[in-house]
């Protein structure tokens, strides 16, 4: 792993590393915000109380961290934009979410899957974002990965749970983590501003990470004696503001009582 | 077991609850007791857990993050509060599943708050003060019941509902120093609320079936009445200060008895909603059902799973 190299003072002088500092800010946050917001959704239909009160502590832990990076990404604006304005008054164009944590709640198994492949990704990030070169962000990465920690525990023994239970449950976990490989490969997309921060050693270079990942999750795939799957290609676009067809539905409902009534406080 | 030994055990069970000392799961009871605190704390557990479910309705509609995270907290804590209820009531020799079993097919009963819809974001303030405003009311008292495991679960709900109360309250106070469509908002939610608010506290004492043996028992402490007046008193001067109207035209402080003289509760409207026909009774029992019957197939994959896993430790062992 790097060093850590303190920031130089004068790096958010210029306009444009501002501008990719906040465009990579969001690309890691956004994803927090979506899935929390499909968490969310879940709160008092859990399939038993215990795993109810689980994935609600995620929901809160996700949350949590998006509104340590926005209240970050608002300090850099230094415009008076709020955390608020920056969640609930964006177009959908301008949310850098990948596809994973858009897709929906299908049933149990696609909640946990979509869960574990994101989890063991956001660990590692974490993990490395701990040698970045802004201390801000060493902070949120370190109060971070002491969760993500918990949540890819969490997930991954529900995949194994799912895929090594009754038949039943080996076919419906199957059949997630078969739906929802193609939207892995995003995880690493590598934009003209994740490029910028990683050479300022802000970001950390995770296509590197890319091999180890696919590793780590394809050993516990067959722990839980489920199948690999093997995809011609992988679906990409929510980083750059391409998104699902989903994702309109969870702004208007996100957005519904900020749009209602604008300039309002809470 | 003879019955001059019944009497003996019985003569002492009493004693004890006389002295306020607990009675403990592994003591002997009388079966009516055993039966009346399963049916009581039981439907207390079914309300916490039904009661995620008006509230669950608005965390992803939640106007900011801070309100969003808070109410996903609050939700979570009723969640808990269902969990150790639960854990009280087992111990009274009665399984979960049966106990969702009696929720499921409408034996059991849960607090009939929650069949009202909550339609609007202040709402969720409404709820905070008032409904668990009327719940610490009904609670506090429950801290110091008889059961042992029961008493000690209610310390931690009620410091809990507390900040809960605590929290709705807050929501009506921004609701209120905001723009004239935010305090109409909380106005409308006050408006819908109250009314069940006050009839949470139960029918009224010539009405009420339990209160005679619930009191001997230490279930309860004051009557619904007594509640009720308390919930008004400490309720209306909060409302004055949020700038609210209590929608009860006869609502008027009486000197004397040093309490709120307030209008008639519309009692028809209390049996009809606990009887099933409230706007949100079907609902609130279909989506418990379902998250329920939708489960089954995780529950008994993590059994089977855990049973592999046994047998695979065993086989080891060999």
């Amino acid at each position: 792993m790097k060093p850590i190299r303190e920031l130089n003072p004068q790096f958010l002088e210029s306009k444009e590393n501002k501008q990719h500092l906040i465009d990579y800010l969001l690309g890691v946050a956004d994803n927090y915000l979506i899935l929390a917001q499909r968490l969310g959704e879940l709160c008092g239909h859990g399939p038993n109380l215990e795993p109810d009160i689980a994935i609600t502590n995620i929901s809160l832990d996700l949350l949590g961290q998006v509104r340590s990076f926005y209240q970050y990404i608002s300090q850099i604006k230094g415009d008076g934009s709020t955390e608020d304005d920056i969640a609930f008054l964006r177009k959908e164009r301008e949310y850098r979410s990948v596809l994973l944590v858009q897709q929906p709640n299908t049933d149990f198994a696609y909640v946990i899957a979509r869960q574990f492949f994101f989890d063991v990704f956001n660990k590692m990030f974490l993990n490395a974002l701990q040698q970045s070169a802004d201390e801000t962000l060493r902070a949120l990465a370190f109060k971070g990965i002491k969760e993500a920690s918990y949540h890819e525990r969490f997930s991954g023994d529900w995949l194994k749970r799912l895929g090594d239970g009754t038949e039943e449950s080996h076919d419906k976990a199957q059949k997630a983590v078969n739906d929802l490989w193609v939207f892995t490969d995003e995880l690493f997309q590598v934009n003209e501003s994740d490029s910028a921060m990683i050479d300022a050693g802000v970001a950390p270079d995770m296509l590197q990470l890319r091999e180890y990942y696919y590793e780590k999750v394809e050993n516990l795939l067959t722990e839980a004696t489920l199948e690999v799957p093997e995809v011609p290609y992988f679906q990409k676009g929510g980083k750059n503001g391409l998104h699902s067809e989903y994702m309109g539905y969870i702004l208007a409902e996100m957005q519904y009582m900020q749009r209602t009534y604008p300039n309002s406080k809470w | 077991m003879s019955e001059a030994e019944i009497k003996s055990l019985e003569a002492q069970f009493e004693a004890k609850i006389a002295n306020d000392e607990k009675i403990e799961p592994k003591d002997w009871m009388p079966e009516k007791y055993r039966k009346t605190h399963i049916r009581q704390i039981s439907q207390h557990a079914h309300s916490e857990i039904v009661g995620m479910l008006p509230e669950g309705n608005w965390i992803t509609r939640a106007p900011s993050l801070r309100r969003k995270a808070a109410l996903l907290a609050k939700v979570q804590d009723e969640a808990g509060h269902g969990l150790y209820l639960y854990s009280a009531c087992e111990t009274l020799g009665i399984s979960r599943e049966e106990l969702y079993n009696q929720l499921h097919t409408g034996a059991a009963k849960y607090s009939s708050i929650f069949n009202y819809p909550t339609l609007t974001w202040a709402d969720m303030g409404a709820i905070g003060w008032l409904v668990d405003g009327a719940a610490i009311i009904n609670q506090v008292p429950l801290c110091s019941t008889s059961y042992g495991p029961y008493a000690r679960a209610m310390v931690r709900v009620c410091k809990e509902e507390s900040f809960h109360q605590r929290q709705g309250y807050e929501i009506m106070l921004s609701l209120c120093n905001g723009t004239e469509e935010q305090k109409q908002m909380a106005q409308d939610a006050l408006n819908r609320w109250w009314w069940p608010s006050l009839m949470m506290l139960g029918p009224e004492d010539k009405d009420s079936v339990h209160t005679e043996q619930s009191m001997k028992w230490k279930l309860k402490r004051k009557t619904n009445d007594e509640l009720r007046q308390q919930f008004i008193d400490q309720t209306v001067p909060q409302a004055d200060i949020l700038g609210l109207t209590i929608p009860d035209p006869e609502l008027k402080w009486n000197e004397e008895k040093g309490g709120y003289d307030f209008g008639p509760i519309d009692w028809d409207e209390f049996w009809q909603v606990v009887k099933g026909h409230g706007p949100m009774n079907k609902k609130r029992l279909d989506d418990r059902r379902n998250a329920w019957e939708k489960g089954k197939w995780v529950r008994d994959a993590a059994m089977a799973y855990a049973q592999k896993q046994n047998e695979r430790k065993n086989k080891q062992a060999i």
